[in-house]
């Protein structure tokens, strides 16, 4: 019976060794080829969406979805990029790191995509990094904020693009908000230290930061008990408390804290942006907080957000979010990127999109920078009673 | 010092709700040497229950407010009772004259099969709990306490003084006992093994039903996975008060409870879950039986 075991897993072995060789193999071949990449083909230009659609941030990725389902109505609408039509190749990665990993595989190696949109959170993009490198398919992600996805160990990733800006900046902006516009000289801090773009967020902040931080604590991803954190921070004398972290949990500490009694502002940054948050809060509890923005209809940063509106209305009878403008900026770059190189094969639009400059998208005029962060404005928007009440633009 | 106190208070009514879940561990450990693991995703389906039990009273306009809570809280427990009762039936029954470890492995098989089969029905996200129970907050001179945290540890207390009369006073009550101390002896004597088992399957599922309520009521906020840490947390309380012991089951809850509150006052906020399961292996270490477990010498 043992030795059966031990062939088993001896047969195992080698199994997986051989599935891992070629592939390999091809990654080095392809490396040397001057038609690196994957290649135009027919006549759809194919854009593959590796989106989180179900799975614990499936609100994130549903939007993005839509957003650019939208774009490709329009481009093909308008007769399409340098005459072809757009295929969008959707596939779900379940809000797993990993399965971001395997679909991004997937579609650059099966569907034979020219350009991925997605994933819709840093740690799935990450993850899908490899693979799309691999494949020299560029990939921008609506969302991914973290600072190193694109750039790591000072190295700028070749392939890899974005429509919004990095959590560095957010938390920078923020600082400035915080004593610029709140007059907050004190601040405290109830972060998620469980996930990059909290961690992130939290130490651009407190770099950037004026006034004294006059306490931190810290949560993990699915706490939903913030009474002993709030209570304690309820003593400290603060202006301002900023939470940095997602909407699951920063609704419940926004309803905790105000059902305490804290009615200081509350501040933080994209990941507050769902409907959730406030549902979860409850919308009595949402007032005086405010979150960094890609995108607002009450704050149109050109000409093109009104008639994003009302197609998206059109399309959907419902406001477009956040996440919606952000893939449709995404699918938009990818289309001046294909215009400006003359050519769909993916390592042209690659450099297409390194190159982008001066793009009108409906969240902001954006310029690729060196580093392949769009350069663009920020808006901060408020709350009051569950209502977005205010909305501000922030320039870099 | 004030501030302790509402610390203290706060941490109370954590731990009465990890207490009402390890009553379900230690019930059905005491009984058959089984750690049920799934028990945490009993008080996640108990709450998801609820939810939809109150959500259909808003609809159809019955029963609003308190008593639609109160009387999904009844049936919520009834239904979870009934779950516990065949989950019992389907996956651990079989396995009674096996391993202690194949029953372990089973009851971890179930625990990840409903988590699963609730996020493939219900999807994973967190929804917000419909607050049929509008909230008051009273002002106790130095400490604040709100009506829901109020109705959480007396429903709590309440289960837990009827949970102990059962047990002392009713026939069933006396059978359960007769059954944890010996198994065979106690069919000998005419006890309905398999009816005793189940039994104390409902009541332990019930009350863990009654705590993903009372927690979905005072969060605002339930989902597929809400069950895994608590139920992780209200295992070590179990372990820690000594399990099998129905007392100890409580007050291994809320000294948990009042850990990870206190973790968070000295700031050590990022520990807190690692400062529970420190606890775990210190009690192992020094005293294995739990706080109010009696060492039992085994006679050579």
């Amino acid at each position: 019976m043992k030795k059966k075991f031990a062939f088993l897993f001896v047969g195992l072995f080698f199994l997986s060794a051989c599935s891992a060789g070629p592939s390999g193999g091809s990654a080095g071949a392809a490396g040397d080829n001057s038609n690196a990449g994957n290649q135009q083909e027919g006549d759809t230009i194919k854009v593959g969406l590796n989106l989180e659609l179900s799975g614990a941030v499936a609100g994130y990725g549903a939007q993005e979805e839509e957003g650019a389902e939208l774009a490709v109505e329009k481009i093909n609408e308008d007769g399409g990029i340098l005459g072809k039509d757009v295929e969008l190749v959707t596939k779900d990665n379940k809000s797993d790191n990993n399965e971001a990993a395997t679909t991004a595989a997937n579609l650059t190696t099966n569907d034979n995509i020219v350009a991925m949109i997605g994933p819709a959170t840093s740690g799935a993009v990450k993850a899908a990094i490899p693979n799309v490198t691999k494949a020299q398919v560029p990939m921008v992600t609506p969302s991914g904020t973290d600072d190193s996805i694109t750039v790591s160990n000072d190295q700028v990733q070749e392939y890899i693009f974005r429509s919004c800006f990095q959590d560095s900046f957010q938390g920078v902006i923020l600082a400035k908000y915080a004593t610029d516009n709140l007059e907050a000289e004190k601040t405290a801090i109830l972060g998620d230290n469980s996930s990059d773009y909290a961690t992130g967020l939290t130490k651009a902040f407190t770099d950037e930061y004026d006034g004294d931080i006059v306490a931190q604590e810290n949560f993990t991803k699915g706490d939903k008990d913030f009474q002993a954190a709030l209570t304690k921070l309820k003593e400290t004398d603060f202006d301002v408390l900023y939470v940095p972290g997602y909407y699951e949990e920063a609704g419940l500490i926004i309803k905790q804290a105000r059902e305490m009694g804290i009615e200081q502002p509350i501040i933080g940054a994209d990941g507050f942006g769902d409907e959730k948050m406030i549902e979860l809060a409850g919308e009595e509890n949402v007032s005086n907080v405010f979150y960094t923005g890609h995108f607002s209809a009450l704050a149109p940063a050109n000409d093109t957000v009104e008639p994003f509106i009302d197609d998206f209305k059109g399309k959907y009878d419902k406001e477009p979010s956040t996440f919606n403008a952000l893939s449709y900026d995404a699918m938009l770059m990818i289309k001046a990127a294909i215009e400006n190189e003359d050519s769909a094969d993916s390592t042209d639009i690659a450099k297409g999109l390194a190159e982008l400059q001066d793009f009108v998208g409906v969240t902001g005029n954006i310029s690729v920078d060196q580093d392949h962060n769009p350069e663009k404005p920020l808006v901060v928007v408020g709350f009051t009673d569950g209502e977005e009440s205010s909305a501000e633009t922030i320039e870099p | 010092m004030e501030l302790m106190i509402q610390q203290l208070v706060n941490g109370l009514f954590l731990g009465s709700i990890y207490a009402l879940m390890a009553l379900g561990y230690t019930m059905v450990y005491g009984i058959i040497n089984l750690i049920n693991f799934a028990h945490g995703e009993i008080y996640m389906i108990g709450s998801f229950i609820g939810y939809f039990l109150i959500q259909s009273f808003n609809t159809w306009q019955v029963l609003p407010n308190a008593w639609g809570f109160f009387a999904a809280l009844a049936i919520s427990m009834v239904v979870s009772a009934f779950l516990g009762v065949v989950i019992e039936f389907l996956a651990y029954r079989p396995l009674r004259k096996s391993t202690r470890i194949s029953s372990l492995i089973t009851a971890i098989g179930v625990s990840y099969l409903l988590q699963n089969v609730m996020i493939y029905f219900f999807s994973p996200d967190s929804r917000p709990y419909p607050q049929s129970i509008a909230r008051k907050t009273y002002s106790l001179g130095v400490i604040d306490i709100s009506n829901i945290q109020l109705l959480i540890l007396v429903v709590s207390v309440t289960l837990m003084i009827l949970l102990q009369v059962i047990i002392k006073k009713t026939k069933m009550g006396k059978a359960m006992r007769a059954v944890s101390v010996d198994n065979d002896a106690a069919q000998l004597m005419g006890i309905n093994v398999n009816r005793t088992i189940s039994f104390t399957f409902a009541l332990g599922s019930a009350l863990a039903a009654a705590g993903g309520m009372l927690i979905g009521l005072y969060y605002n906020s339930i989902d597929p996975m809400m069950g895994v840490a608590p139920g992780l947390k209200s295992f070590v309380a179990a372990v820690l008060g000594g399990i099998g012991i129905i007392p100890g089951a409580a007050l291994g809850g809320f000294v948990i409870g009042l850990i990870e509150t206190m973790a968070t006052v000295f700031g050590f906020s990022d520990y807190k879950d690692a400062l529970v399961y420190l606890v775990l292996i210190i009690i192992l270490l020094v005293r294995p039986a739990g706080i109010l477990g009696k060492n039992i010498k085994e006679k050579v």
